[in-house]
């Protein structure tokens, strides 16, 4: 589409970018020959002044991040690159790694320099086995090159890279998570603070950043922060790789200025709802972000506008979903996931995930309770802001989003006693199941206690 | 019997190296990779080959590989199929594969491994490929836009004792060739 910035993924059509020479050819590694030529804090303040922000999610400014790591500690300070990509409907880190390894690794060493780290690690998600070959074989083309080992370009810096792979498990891409499984441990998140740039890895000052903010470094550095910092809203600088799936026409990764409408991405790059059928419901970021609906669709793609709706920008996954879907199970599958990611740690998502799944499912097959809403909601309530990390949160979005903006058709599954997508159910002629124990106990009274009561 | 010969042994000494001294410890996944690689699971033989490798305790060992999907503590199929029925690829009709996936391996219901020891059937989270729902994994190599009937030729094609081809990259040779690439000491040309 004419107009569309593409810096990211501007070589994704041209297969010769893979290997070393090709991404020479492109002017590859001219960011780290520039960065290496300036004092490590210049290169942080360049990055600061173009205002890129985390891609992975959070939206934190990049350039701050990475002054919040201590210098002269007597500890060594190591880089992370977060590649445990698996939020749902998130599958940019992989195309951007397949497509263009070199890009992310000169993003890397930028960072790695502008901490004066000089052993990165690479976590790559464990099912994600052919991206990581392509990665071995370009960190071995780019040690070959001079661009990583010993005295880098004749700069006098040294940096090591080590891929590290997962072995399948959601959680680990939480960055407190990740660098207790990249210890050898569980991946189970750790209490914050004191944050990782002050005491992660090894317990020693670590910088962790996500892929695809990695992959935007070698060319702020090519190309100035004036230049990023000139695209897009001001709050939310440069471009954002959108991953369309689910109920579309052209489901894919588009890369799109901050701030996009959403209705341009769904109409004019993904091809509109799938079939021409009717948008019903999305996901601005993964599962994680509360669902919005088709009155959303002007909303502009930014960290701020989409919280302004009521959501969250996230890892800018949208999933779409179209009016012949059933809200309810597409609730109950994400729930599934998150009962099944839940590390275990923190009672409210241990217990909390597992229970909401199962009530989403009696739900769904029929054998809801009318007072089975309240319940899903005060579940989802006792999850929120509860845990160590944000796996507990991004369980409620889905629900509490769902029932704020399809009440009704949890009500219609409820009353039918079945599906109304499916069919499936005992349906309306079948007797009431038996009251179980929480059922009200007297007539007027709560089925439960809600703990926001207790507390009062 | 040793799980691990005198030369994986060597192996496993590299890969320790790959982290900082004294860190050693992080090499614990690519290490449980490589017994995996051995036995096409991770058995209580291997786990303890690992810990002796590490100076850890078995239990410390059996408690980080309980945590991940990816290594198998029980007996698992020549070739691992993974279905993703997360919600870009039921949208998409992932459910279905997942069913055509069971019915082809002729698996009866709780049952995860076929009777032959040929599959295992796995209903797997997202796997980051959703512009190409459904998304189905053998063996870590990536089969995109599946439906039930190509799912059906897929588990034929296992059966013959070939590999399909994945839709892009390599394709192991079956589930212990891949745990030995995410160890990390094959040649990945």
């Amino acid at each position: 589409v004419i107009g569309s910035p593409r810096i990211i993924t501007a070589n994704w059509d041209d297969p010769s970018v893979v290997p070393v020479d090709g991404y020479l050819a492109k002017g590859g590694y001219e960011g780290l020959r520039r960065a290496l030529g300036e004092t490590p804090a210049a290169v942080i303040d360049e990055v600061k002044a173009s205002g890129l922000r985390g891609r992975g999610g959070a939206g934190f400014p990049t350039g701050v991040k990475w002054s919040f790591v201590p210098q002269d500690t007597g500890k060594p300070t190591y880089t992370v690159c977060n590649f445990d990509e698996s939020e749902p409907g998130t599958y940019n880190n992989r195309e951007l790694v397949e497509r263009e390894p070199h890009q992310l690794l000169e993003g890397l060493a930028i960072a790695a320099y502008a901490v004066q780290s000089h052993t990165a690690f690479i976590y790559c998600r464990g099912e994600f086995l052919w991206p990581g070959i392509v990665l071995e074989r370009a960190i071995a083309e780019a040690s070959a090159k001079g661009f990583f080992g010993r005295d880098i370009l004749g700069s006098g810096y040294d940096l090591d890279v080590v891929l590290h792979r997962g072995a399948g498990a959601y959680i680990c891409g939480e960055e407190t998570a990740l660098l207790s499984s990249l210890e050898g441990y569980r991946g189970q998140p750790r209490l914050r603070p004191p944050f990782p740039a002050v005491e992660g890895l090894y317990e020693s000052p670590t910088l962790i950043n996500n892929v695809e903010t990695l992959c935007f470094v070698p060319h702020i550095m090519r190309n100035g922060a004036a230049w990023f910092a000139g695209i897009g809203p001001e709050k939310s600088p440069g471009t954002k790789i959108f991953s369309v799936s689910g109920k579309v026409e052209r489901p894919g990764n588009y890369e799109l200025a901050m701030g996009t409408p959403f209705r341009v991405l769904l109409e004019e790059h993904a091809g509109g709802v799938l079939g021409g059928r009717a948008l019903k419901a999305w996901t601005p970021g993964g599962s994680s972000t509360p669902l919005l609906t088709a009155e959303h669709l002007d909303v502009g793609l930014d960290f701020e506008a989409v919280q302004a709706a009521g959501s969250l920008l996230g890892t800018g996954a949208v999933m779409v979903m179209d009016e012949t879907d059933c809200v309810v199970e597409a609730t109950r599958r994400m729930s599934r996931f998150y009962a099944h990611e839940s590390c275990g740690k923190c009672t409210p998502c241990r217990e909390g995930t597992w229970w909401v799944s199962r009530v989403l499912g009696r739900i769904e097959d029929g054998y809801g309770r009318p007072e089975d809403l309240a319940l899903l909601g005060d579940t989802a309530e006792n999850m929120l802001f509860r845990a160590f990390c944000a796996l507990a949160d991004a369980a409620a979005s889905p629900i509490q989003s769902s029932l704020k903006y399809f009440r009704d058709e949890y009500e219609q599954h409820v009353a039918e006693r079945r599906c109304p997508f499916t069919g499936k159910g005992p349906g309306p002629n079948e007797p009431p199941p038996e009251p179980d124990e929480i059922a009200p106990t007297e007539p007027g009274e709560p089925a439960f206690i809600p703990v926001s009561e207790v507390l009062r | 019997m040793a799980v691990l010969t005198p030369e994986l042994r060597e192996q496993a000494e590299s890969m320790k190296a790959r982290y900082p001294a004294g860190r050693e410890r992080s090499a614990i996944l690519p290490l449980l990779y490589l017994v995996q690689s051995v036995e096409g699971q991770v058995t209580p033989e291997g786990l303890r080959e690992v810990a002796d490798l590490l100076g850890l305790r078995t239990a410390e060992v059996e408690a980080v590989a309980t945590f991940y999907t990816m290594l198998r503590l029980r007996p698992t199929g020549t070739h691992v199929v993974n279905v993703c029925t997360n919600l870009s690829c039921a949208l998409r009709g992932g459910r279905e594969v997942h069913e055509a996936a069971r019915a082809a391996a002729g698996l009866p219901h709780g049952a995860e491994i076929s009777e032959d020891g040929l599959l295992t059937v796995h209903e797997e989270e997202c796997l980051g490929a959703c512009d190409a729902a459904p998304v189905v994994q053998i063996d870590f190599a990536n089969h995109d836009r599946i439906t039930p009937e190509r799912m059906a030729e897929l588990v034929e094609t296992l059966r013959r004792g070939e590999v399909p081809e994945p839709s892009r990259g390599v394709a192991p040779r079956d589930f212990r060739h891949a745990s030995r690439i995410l160890a990390g000491v094959e040649g990945t040309s």
